[in-house]
């Protein structure tokens, strides 16, 4: 793409993007340190995790200033346009991964007061699946290719069946033996939350496909969450309102 | 209107129809050819933009549309301007039809040195005969038409000189419409004006693509982006694309688009 007349626009756009990434490397970084405390079972240190969300906020509101700055002053039209009106939803995204990560920390301090559940390792290739995607899709954002967006699009349902073997794994550990109860439901929300982490990467890769393209990423693709099907869990009943947070 | 143009009208009734339509239109001044081959649809009862740097032919264009280059020597048209399925560049085609069919608005506006009212009548005395009070409600429902009634009622009398710069090019417009025309063609029509005048004219072209197949030359995108239904982009008197007003604003086809919309023209 070749520059603008205007030299001081293009700084301006330039600026955008880097804040976008520089704000979702910190949440890929807060997803790594969340899954980090809860394997070392550090309660200092998942406190520091849940108090680093709030730089990521602070982030995406520059971030939001800036985008209502250049629609003002700038009134950026076509591909500009889609360039800035997509940073603020994937500020909005990067900004909710982040309260994922926090909320993954967060369950670590409790999870650290109750005896240790094997399944607690399963957590660690969810959590490295979605910090892979974000990565990734932070990487195709900065080279707007979105080729890689769609890929990492594409390859969410990975971290989605990785979340559905875990769930079922946790299922039966508490079907097993009611006092992993605890742990267990622990777990659970902590595998809901990265999954939705997987979730908010794809919705960034739709914005990259919307920059690029002008158009809607419109490609079938298995439903997100198989657990939430009814005809699901072969063994016993069916957890319900199950909520991410 | 001949026969088979009284039937494609008919047809195109039914459809959203076009109201004017370009086919294969050449024009040159001199040796110099200033549009290319150009083709394309103007629907009727819609706001049409043309936009494009200066020098692609816009105006050029808009000119055709009423063939106001006919006064030169040198400067030719060929192909095809439809109106209403006529082919208005066929010399039998009236020049006196065709401008009471088509008006045209310039960038500066240029009131006639008389009074008010007289800048109005004096088109309509020029092709029709009206009475006295017929003349009188034909002026003034010009002047309601253009928004300008209320500003002039107690000066119809005073000179048209005396207007503020929005005030006159109302008073063009108001000029323009008397005529009854089907088509108004603007041409850069608020660039000498300021925002709360260009805003007022804005409003009477949202207002006006009721009654007016209307075409505008505009210089500035927001404002091609805020009145028009569809806009033509051209270059180097070629049309490069026409599309929704939306569509070229948000996601263009064309890369040449694309680069002048979001201010990359080197």
């Amino acid at each position: 793409m070749i520059d603008h007349i205007i030299k001081s626009y293009d700084s301006e756009l330039d600026r955008l993007t880097s804040e976008i990434v520089g704000m979702g490397e910190h949440a890929s970084k807060q997803i790594h340190a969340a899954i980090d405390v809860v394997e070392r079972r550090d309660e200092r240190a998942a406190r520091r995790v849940v108090d680093n969300d709030e730089a990521i906020d602070a982030m995406e509101h520059a971030i939001s200033q800036d985008v209502v700055r250049l629609l003002a002053l700038r009134a950026p039209m076509a591909r500009d346009l889609r360039a800035v009106f997509a940073a603020l939803r994937i500020a909005a995204d990067i900004e909710r991964i982040g309260d994922y990560a926090a909320n993954v920390a967060t369950r670590a301090i409790a999870l650290s007061m109750v005896a240790p559940v094997a399944p607690a390792r399963g957590l660690r290739r969810l959590a490295e699946l979605a910090q892979a995607s974000v990565d990734e899709v932070l990487a195709a954002y900065r080279n707007l290719d979105a080729e890689r967006a769609f890929k990492v699009w594409q390859d969410d349902a990975r971290l989605d069946e990785a979340y559905t073997a875990l769930f079922r794994e946790l299922l039966t550990y508490m079907m097993e033996d009611p006092r992993a109860i605890t742990s267990c439901t622990h777990l659970l929300f902590m595998a809901k939350n990265l999954e939705r982490i997987g979730d908010h990467a794809t919705n960034i890769a739709e914005n990259i496909w919307f920059v690029v393209h002008g158009a809607a990423l419109d490609a079938p693709r298995d439903s997100r969450d198989a657990t939430a099907n009814p005809d699901w869990p072969q063994l016993g009943r069916a957890p319900s309102g199950e909520a991410g947070q | 209107m001949n026969e088979l143009a009284a039937t494609q009208h008919t047809a195109a009734s039914l459809a959203p129809h076009n109201h004017i339509e370009v086919r294969g239109l050449d024009f040159h001044y001199h040796q110099q050819r200033a549009l290319n081959n150009i083709t394309l649809d103007i629907p009727a009862r819609n706001v049409t933009a043309i936009i494009g740097p200066s020098g692609c032919g816009k105006s050029t264009l808009l000119r055709v549309f009423n063939r106001i280059y006919a006064m030169h020597p040198g400067l030719r048209a060929s192909g095809e301007v439809l109106l209403d399925g006529e082919n208005i560049l066929d010399p039998r085609y009236s020049l006196n039809r065709l401008r009471s069919k088509v008006g045209m608005v310039f960038q500066k506006p240029v009131p006639f040195p008389m009074t008010i009212f007289e800048n109005i009548a004096w088109g309509i005395r020029h092709h029709e005969r009206p009475g006295r009070a017929e003349l009188a409600s034909r002026v003034e429902q010009a002047l309601r038409d253009a928004a300008l009634w209320d500003e002039v009622k107690d000066k119809l009398g005073g000179s048209a000189l005396g207007l503020s710069g929005g005030q006159q090019q109302r008073l063009c417009i108001a000029r323009c419409i008397a005529l009854r025309p089907q088509v108004l063609l603007l041409d850069e029509p608020t660039s000498a004006l300021d925002p709360i005048a260009t805003g007022r004219i804005e409003q009477l072209i949202d207002e006006l693509k009721r009654s007016y197949t209307i075409v505008i030359v505009t210089h500035n995108m927001q404002q091609a982006a805020r009145i028009s239904d569809r806009t033509a982009f051209m270059y180097m008197g070629e049309l490069i694309e026409m599309d929704a007003t939306e569509k070229i604003f948000t996601a263009p086809a064309r890369k040449q688009t694309e680069d002048y919309i979001t201010g990359r023209f080197g």
